[in-house]
């Protein structure tokens, strides 16, 4: 023991490559991982491997899969080759999730820091706009915009991203309420550090870590909006969309399961992936406190 | 208990604010849209001269000053009053009232499984932490929370109507069977199991998720170890001291997703080909009918708004720290 | 019967999970308890003391922590071989325990009543009315004030002094032989700690009941103790009867830890009357809104403050001590004016803090300056340390590179290692982190700092080195000190002037030595009676 408490401990790992670490040994995490990146690198591909229009008549219309070379997934009952379809999806399905997420993030940190921070009435009116929000079915309203605004890509993506920043700025409210009576935002404020960079520079950064996990969640969110709203047929029809091809598998659905069960299971798993990246996350950005 | 009327009473207040909103967003949002009423109306007569359209104009207090009209539009909201229909030549809230019905038993429904069996299989979850129960409950709870219902809904369909037959494909009750009584019901319960699976798998799979880690963080709490030093354990412990505090947030959630829940019963309603609100949702939409679309949302809000208060009201009625004042 | 030991721990360890920084928890601990004796076991954070008590409960998380090694007798039965539905038994019954932390310890959905009948449900036959009974008989006996209507409360109606008379009169429902307290009057105040500390020794003479009691304080030892235990970083460093342990301890470690406990004799006057006021507070006022809702109307507002002046000369201490609740941490947020108070005025250098514009406030924060009480919580985590230290120079104007040389400096005067300035605060220790706070204050280069209880979430052998580090350099930069402090002991050893707060009132001031000699006020003479273990002077030890 040293008399007076002073030795350092010796320098920790970068924050980087503890997160890392942390991440790492949520296995499942690392399988999401990998899902993401072969969806990801599917998207990046599409045009290599399938190149073309994948709307276009590819071959004999519902040819099963693993029959045909040309055509590995199939083709539906239109003739479109199903990889090929699968293959442009996954880049509309990351494209709406990605830009989606930032809007209503963005959006939802905006709201909630300043709820949070400010309190009192400038709260309470941001609260009652983000309860109107929240209390409309945010699918209703998604397609009411639709129907209002047309069914065009950019107004699915903005339409997706209003509907949903109520619950990260309920989340980011919350966390700038916690930590807004941290001792750390005493001592800026005492130091005469102003407003603006407690909020951004200060609290904020502390306020992301559960943030950047929800945004997961918002990503998965919403593909399965996206993909619900292309099953509906009110999706952009100038882009392939897995949504849409289990919407025209239907009508095919006794005969040829395999027009709906393939773009179901191209959803499912890059939704699985964004779920199980989001616990990774978790571990990695919030650790529990063990005693 | 005078209290929790006054409690009533406050939340409802606090309410008023919220439909407001709602109703003001709503006025904003049909003015956003191309054209108005009478251009829909002229529209689907297959056109008309331009006197006509002018007179329809005053008769709908079109040629007024918006404020006049927003003020028009939320009178009219105030008395339940959604306006006229063009796709089903009814007022909008007869069309609504006589689908309702059937949106709430399915909306009920998922609800009430989702949260039985989600509440269940977290604790079982968590009592077993890390055991192969646990990971298996875990693993599914994934594959359900990532899985479109709509895709729920077409395997379903292919399984059990397609293949095995045991369930109607669609509709809420056998058209041309005229049952009458419990038939009636039972009838109308087998139509809606496969609706109602499909809808609450994902539901499911949130409260399980949350109760299980819910149940993981109450068991590393003080007073459960106070009780372990009283000399509880087993059941007695589980379910007075750890799942009734446990199912706090679980209830919270409950309560957020009520509106999420009316907006993913669109999508069944429409596989299933249900005669309910989701299902007029969808339909108004390829018709453009905003009127009906305009009194589904304030319907829907307002349904969501009375769960909300009632939600309140059991986590109070469980958590004697909420101050009923 | 007088010859077993009611709890006999032979050569106990207790092994962590692989990857804790140490194997074990605790090694080679011996210790007993006879009946009617109450032994102490001693120790700072980390000493596996909470550990050791668990281990008797059987409550430890197995089986990532558990006993690998020695016996735990309970009345010459060993506890460690029992199957768990044998301790269940056992538990609450034969053996109970206390812990810290009243408001969590008790289940915040169930009645007081409910949750003492729970054990007598779970240990005894009795009926309704027979439990309902002795229900009320025991929290009689724990002077509970009208126990009927005690009964039905909830947990957060009743205050932190009686939920813990809850947990005693829990422990005791069943007479057990042996009661484990672990730090059962940490979290009260002292004069409600003193109440708590007479009542487990009345209760404990009263039935003759074994007690271990865990504690890092060597005030409430020398209070209670019969026997005491020194626990450091899990193994046993001396122990003995209490007498000689507090005041001819033979170990370096007890010797330091004993020599670290502040004595109750304030510094000598210092003759400062003559030197220039820094700041002037007059006639503060504050009070909170309670939350009140539309219908339910404003409920009567809470006054933190009331009327409150007080004068701070260049150079001097000032004590504001107080108990939870007599607004004296509000006095510090209002005198640097975190918190808006609804009147009165602060002069610093004839110009007023309170009524300061946006502009005028930026620079006189510069010259009143404040060090927190979480030392954890006060540093931003996502900042460096000399971001940390530089930050109010820059926001002031310095230029980043000066204001960062600068920072590195003040590391050495707050006697830090200069490596320290590129770490995140997450990797130093609590009084470490608590000396970067100092080093962020004076970077402002104040006339005063305001200290809000900045010791009190640390141990006592880092406390005693921080309060001694805040002396040397109020000396040396000829600083004034505002020393915000629940802990009679530290303001005595610090303050050259104190002021003893009740209800948000000052109910005496004056020189600290006048003070503690001779209280005037009737609170004052509470407070300063309740200062556990009082009448024990530690002995002047030479620590090596």
């Amino acid at each position: 023991m040293s008399a007076t408490d002073l030795d350092l401990t010796r320098p920790a790992a970068s924050r980087a490559a503890v997160m890392w670490r942390r991440f790492r040994r949520n296995r499942a995490a690392v399988l999401g991982l990998v899902i993401f990146a072969a969806v990801a690198l599917a998207a990046l591909l599409a045009g290599v491997i399938t190149p073309g229009d994948p709307l276009r008549l590819a071959g004999q219309p519902l040819t099963p899969p693993l029959t045909v070379a040309a055509s590995p997934f199939g083709t539906d009952q239109l003739g479109r080759d199903i990889l090929a379809g699968i293959l442009h999806g996954a880049r509309i399905s990351l494209l709406i999730g990605v830009v989606a997420t930032v809007i209503s993030i963005a959006i939802g940190i905006l709201i909630g820091a300043v709820a949070g921070y400010f309190g009192g009435w400038i709260d309470d009116v941001l609260m009652r706009i983000t309860e109107a929000f929240q209390t409309i079915p945010s699918f209703v309203l998604l397609l009411t915009l639709v129907a209002i605004f047309g069914s065009s890509l950019t107004s699915i993506v903005i339409g997706i991203g209003v509907v949903s920043w109520t619950a990260p700025a309920r989340m980011v409210r919350a966390e700038f309420m916690t930590l807004r009576q941290r001792e750390f935002v005493d001592a800026a404020r005492n130091l005469g550090v102003g407003n603006a960079s407690i909020i951004f520079r200060e609290i904020l950064p502390n306020a992301l870590p559960p943030v950047i996990v929800f945004a997961s969640v918002v990503m998965a969110t919403s593909i399965l909006m996206e993909s619900a709203l292309a099953f509906l047929g009110l999706g952009d029809a100038n882009f392939a969309s897995w949504g849409n091809m289990i919407g025209q598998g239907r009508a095919v659905l006794r005969e040829a399961a395999f027009c709906t069960v393939i773009p179901g299971v191209a959803i499912l798993l890059t939704v699985l992936s964004f779920s199980l990246m989001g616990e990774g996350l978790n571990d990695a950005l919030n650790p529990r406190q063990k005693k | 208990m005078p209290s929790i009327l006054v409690y009533l009473l406050r939340r409802i207040l606090q309410a008023v604010p919220v439909i407001l909103l709602i109703m003001v967003g709503s006025f904003l949002l049909i003015q956003l849209a191309p054209g108005d009423a009478v251009d829909a109306l002229v529209g689907d007569m297959g056109g008309a001269d331009a006197a006509f359209v002018e007179r329809m104009r005053q008769e709908y207090g079109l040629d007024q000053s918006v404020l006049v009209q927003l003020w028009r539009y939320l009178v009219k909201l105030a008395q339940f009053d959604f306006g006229w229909s063009y796709v089903y030549e009814q007022p909008v809230a007869t069309v609504l009232m006589s689908r309702l019905w059937v949106t709430m038993l399915l909306m009920v429904g998922a609800l009430s499984a989702a949260f039985v069996i989600g509440v269940a299989l977290g604790t079982l979850a968590a009592r077993r932490a890390y055991s192969l129960t646990d990971n298996v409950i875990s693993t599914l709870g994934l594959i359900f929370y990532a899985m479109p219902s709509f895709l729920l809904a077409l395997l379903m369909i292919l399984v059990f109507s397609v293949k095995l037959g045991w369930l109607p494909v669609s509709g809420i009750k056998d058209i041309g069977a005229f049952h009458t009584g419990w038939r009636l019901w039972v009838d109308i319960a087998r139509h809606l199991v496969m609706p109602v699976a499909a809808l609450s798998l994902i539901y499911m799979a949130f409260y399980m998720r949350l109760m299980r880690t819910s149940v993981l963080e109450v068991m590393d709490l003080d007073f459960v170890r106070t009780a372990k030093a009283k000399g509880a354990g087993g059941r007695r412990l589980m379910f007075h001291h750890v799942m009734r505090n446990a199912l706090m947030p679980v209830i919270t959630l409950l309560g957020l997703q009520i509106s999420t829940v009316l907006g993913g019963s669109v999508v069944i309603e429409t596989i299933f080909a249900l005669p309910g609100v989701g299902q007029l949702a969808y339909t108004s939409v390829i018709k453009r009918d905003l009127n009906t679309l305009m009194g589904i949302i304030f319907l829907a809000s307002i349904i969501v708004l009375v769960v909300n208060i009632v939600t309140d009201m059991i986590y109070a009625w469980l958590d004697p720290r909420i101050e009923l004042q | 019967m007088s010859a077993t030991p009611i709890l006999q721990i032979e050569d106990l360890r207790i092994s962590l999970p692989a990857g804790a920084d140490r194997p074990y928890a605790l090694e080679h601990l011996n210790l007993t308890v006879n009946a009617g004796e109450i032994v102490c076991l001693v120790g700072e954070s980390g000493s596996g003391k909470s550990l050791a008590a668990n281990a008797v409960m059987r409550l430890l998380p197995e089986p990532r922590v558990h006993v690998s090694a020695g016996r735990i007798l309970l009345d010459g039965e060993d506890v460690c071989s029992r199957s768990e539905a044998e301790m269940r038994k056992l538990r609450g019954d034969r053996m109970a325990m206390i812990f810290q932390e009243p408001m969590t310890a008790l289940n915040p959905q169930k009645t007081v009543g409910w949750q003492i009948d729970e054990v007598l449900r779970l240990h005894t036959d009795l009926d309704r009315k027979g439990r309902k009974a002795r229900v009320l008989e025991i929290l009689a006996d724990v002077h509970i004030p009208d126990p009927a209507s005690a009964c039905n409360a909830y947990p957060h109606q009743i205050s932190g002094g009686q939920r813990q008379r809850v947990m005693i009169a829990m422990a005791l429902v069943m007479n057990p032989r042996l009661i484990i307290a672990d730090e059962p009057t940490t979290a009260l105040d002292v004069t409600t700690q003193k109440q708590i500390l007479r009542l487990i020794k009345e209760m404990q003479a009263k039935h003759g009941t074994g007690i271990l009691f865990i504690t890092h304080d060597f005030g409430v030892v020398a209070e209670i103790a019969d026997r005491i235990v020194v626990l450091r970083l899990g193994e046993l460093v001396e122990s003995g009867p209490a007498d000689q342990i507090l005041n001819r301890p033979q170990h370096p470690y007890t010797r330091a830890l004993i020599a670290a406990v502040p004595a109750l004799t304030p510094p000598p006057h210092k003759p400062l009357s003559d030197a220039p006021v820094v700041l002037r507070a007059s006639n503060l006022r504050k009070s909170f809104a309670a939350r009140g809702g539309l219908l339910s109307g404003r409920r009567n507002a809470v006054v933190a403050v009331k009327d409150l002046s007080f004068a701070l000369r260049r150079g001097e201490t000032l004590g504001v001590v107080g108990e939870s609740g007599s607004g004296k941490t509000t006095v510090s947020r209002i005198v640097t004016r975190l918190l808006e108070s609804d009147s009165g005025e602060v002069m610093i250098h004839d110009r007023d803090l309170i009524r300061a514009s946006r502009a005028d406030l930026r620079s006189l924060r510069k010259d009143i300056q404040m060090v927190f009480q979480d030392p954890m919580a006060s540093l931003n985590p996502r900042k460096r340390v000399v971001d940390l230290i530089a930050q109010g120079p820059i926001v002031h104007g310095v230029p980043k590179a000066e204001a960062h040389a600068r920072a590195r400096e003040l590391l050495e005067l707050v006697e830090l290692s200069p490596a320290a300035a590129d770490r995140y605060p997450h990797e130093f220790s609590g009084g470490q982190r608590q000396r970067i706070g100092i080093a962020r204050a004076i970077a402002m280069q104040p006339r005063v700092i305001v200290a809000d209880e900045p010791v009190s979430a640390l141990d006592v052998s880092v406390q005693a080195q921080v309060l001694r580090l805040l002396a040397d350099l109020r000396d040396r930069l000829d600083l004034s000190l505002l020393f915000v402090t629940h802990d009679l002991r530290v303001a005595a050893q610090l303050c050259d002037r104190i002021i003893v707060m009740q209800k948000g009132e000052i109910v005496e001031a004056g020189p600290t030595a006048e003070v503690f000699a001779a209280p005037e006020h009737s609170y004052t003479q509470a407070l300063l009676s309740s200062i556990p273990g009082r009448d024990w002077q530690p002995p002047q030890l030479s620590v090596a």
